[in-house]
């Protein structure tokens, strides 16, 4: 069953939930903080309404910074602002930026600890019929293995615009990725968000399903079909990659004895590995993971694309089944 | 300020100084690059010593003071002389540089040590930091200037290019670039490995208002300096000419000398040609 402390939206499961995407969760977020905090600047590449950063334009004209197509310089200016005091958000594709600007975000933001908000827009495969060009399936392996950065992967919109104020009260560099596509609104305004917290978001005991993003609502619904088989799967949003709440993905998999993983990401180097790397240390059970196998990605419509990759509802399920077998 | 002979002489000789201090750091690290730090000593003794700085030894951190971006970090080992002779921290501390547990660390780390403003070492990103500090200080209307050293083997890096197009956007007069221009890198000279002219035609064409000097002439480097506070709704490039290795022969124009530090032996040579000005006078240390 749905966890109750998780307050989420009570008509979750029915075919006329609210769908928005969640970069305009980033764009009413960025307003927010703006308004929070006189000190948050917002910095584009050419991009501002796909990226939404254009709602804080039209609210902070004098605080936003329009760069041009020039991602390293726009790493490099924020960081230089971040040391003279202010908030930087920088936002375009993550296929650009942390894409195209690793190096900077690396030396120039980490290695000085500028105060600076990185946001990678069209994340995963919801960018759809653009192709795999502009796909990013490998931001959160470039940036989880840099020190200092937190790293997180909200679910919906509502998750993203706390995901966002989170990011601008915390002191430090954070990366935040988003998608383009409408995706359902699961979560409520009372749903607890915390960085470096995850949530149980159902409760089960056969099976502990540990996922990221918009993908979280497709590992909801294959719960719900399973618990009608008789296997009762707990589901956790581990929005929080860096730093990742060991605690709660140990206790869950002490419950449950196996583990799939969920993300709209590589499977090399995304949140799942993560996962593994904890649980190998401290708790070894069986993992699937879902998620892209290693390859690049194809125009297409995104549930298309997501189905064809692996990575919905019926591959969910497939892979809770797997992993029970081997559990045996 | 107006500046008397005197003054010069003064300043000439902590020049001869900090040249000492880099070879005595290298010779100690045993690794580092010679030609960028010795060429660029008379531009750091200006900054530093001949008013043009900003900046308190006793409040590094203090909130109005100019701010000095690397863009360039493997020249470091100058930067640390200026820092440690003006006062930042103990002169015994260089011979630390390169070693586990320094402060001084093979290229700069911000947080590391007071007076280093950024942590660098790729090339060309300082620039755009000098750029971002610049616009932001102008958001608040602060009064205190960005300086940015960057070298120029790395005006072969786009992200220079994308810096120098949004400070001449923005019209950032509250910047100056001062350029190593000692014509070498890694590989060669830059005009062959990859040619760079007409660098002043084509700062200008980005909206920089160039000055060009003798990067030993630290009356001409001041000058530069205090012309470039009074520009007006642009940012100023200053290109200073010098040879890399400056002061001791066998390292003077030599590409090879950009990433290698000296044994022993030269490190000796290359002392008591600094302390003797090549032999023209007789050595007080020897």
């Amino acid at each position: 069953m749905l966890n109750p402390e998780a307050k989420l939206n009570p008509k979750i499961f029915s075919s006329d939930i609210e769908r928005k995407p969640t970069r305009d969760g980033y764009g009413e977020g960025l307003v927010l903080a703006g308004k929070e905090n006189p000190n948050v600047v917002a910095l584009c590449t050419d991009l501002s309404d796909s990226t939404r950063s254009a709602m804080f334009q039209k609210v902070f004209p004098e605080r936003f910074i329009e760069c041009g197509i020039a991602e390293q310089n726009m790493i490099g200016l924020a960081a230089g602002m971040a040391l003279a005091g202010k908030i930087p958000f920088i936002s375009t594709y993550a296929v650009f930026c942390p894409g195209m600007n690793w190096g900077q975000l690396r030396v120039s933001i980490l290695q000085n600890n500028a105060n600076v908000k990185i946001t990678g827009a069209h994340a995963g495969v919801s960018v759809g019929p653009d192709g795999m060009s502009h796909q990013a399936l490998e931001d959160i392996a470039i940036t989880r293995c840099l020190p200092g950065l937190v790293v997180l992967a909200p679910a919906d919109t509502i998750e993203t615009r706390k995901a966002t104020l989170a990011a601008a009260r915390y002191v430090g560099p954070v990366y935040l990725r988003f998608a383009r596509e409408k995706t359902p609104i699961f979560t409520t305004e009372e749903t607890p968000f915390e960085i470096g917290k995850a949530l149980v978001l159902r409760q089960g005991k056969d099976v502990a399903i540990i996922g990221c993003g918009p993908l979280l609502y497709n590992a909801l619904e294959a719960a719900e079909e399973l618990s009608k088989e008789g296997i009762e799967a707990m589901v956790i949003n581990n929005h929080s990659i860096k730093p990742m709440d060991e605690k709660t993905i140990i206790e869950a998999t002490q419950k449950c004895g196996a583990v799939v993983t969920v993300e709209d990401h590589q499977i090399m180097g995304g949140m799942g590995s993560v996962v593994a790397e904890i649980l190998s240390q401290n708790y070894p059970v069986p993992i699937e993971f879902v998620g892209v196998r290693d390859r690049f990605g194809e125009s297409g419509e995104p549930n298309e694309l997501i189905e064809a990759f692996g990575m919905g509802k019926n591959a969910i399920k497939e892979a809770v089944k797997k992993v029970m077998n081997r559990k045996k | 300020m107006a500046l008397f002979d005197t003054d010069i002489k003064k300043l000439e000789e902590i020049a001869r100084q900090l040249r000492c201090d880099v070879i005595e750091m290298l010779l100690e690290a045993k690794s580092g690059h010679s030609a960028g730090p010795l060429g660029m000593a008379d531009v750091f003794t200006a900054l530093y010593f001949g008013g043009i700085l900003n900046v308190d030894p006793k409040n590094p951190f203090w909130e109005d003071r100019d701010r000095l971006i690397l863009s360039n970090g493997h020249i470091c080992p100058i930067h640390y002389a200026a820092l440690a002779r003006a006062g930042f921290f103990p002169v015994e501390e260089l011979k630390t540089l390169r070693k586990f547990g320094s402060r001084l660390q093979g290229h700069p780390h911000r947080g590391s040590l007071a007076g280093i403003e950024n942590s660098s070492g790729p090339v060309s990103y300082g620039s755009s930091i000098a750029v971002g500090m610049a616009y932001a200080a102008k958001i608040d209307k602060k009064k205190w200037q960005v300086y940015c050293i960057a070298g120029d083997g790395e005006q072969q890096e786009g992200n220079t290019w994308e810096a120098a197009m949004f400070a001449g956007k923005h019209k950032l007069d509250n910047l100056t670039f001062l350029m190593d221009r000692n014509n070498i890198q890694i590989d060669g000279f830059t005009e062959d490995v990859m040619p760079l002219e007409p660098l002043k035609t084509k700062y200008e064409a980005f909206g920089w208002h160039v000055l060009e000097v003798d990067g030993h002439n630290i009356c001409e480097i001041i000058n530069a300096c205090q012309h470039a506070k009074s520009i007006y709704e642009e940012p100023v490039m200053i290109i200073c000419h010098t040879i890399p290795g400056k002061g001791v022969d066998f390292m003077e124009w030599k590409p090879e000398w950009h990433g290698k530090s000296p044994n022993k032996e030269e490190a000796m040579e290359a002392l008591k040609q600094l302390r003797t000005l090549k032999g023209r006078i007789a050595s007080e240390a020897e």
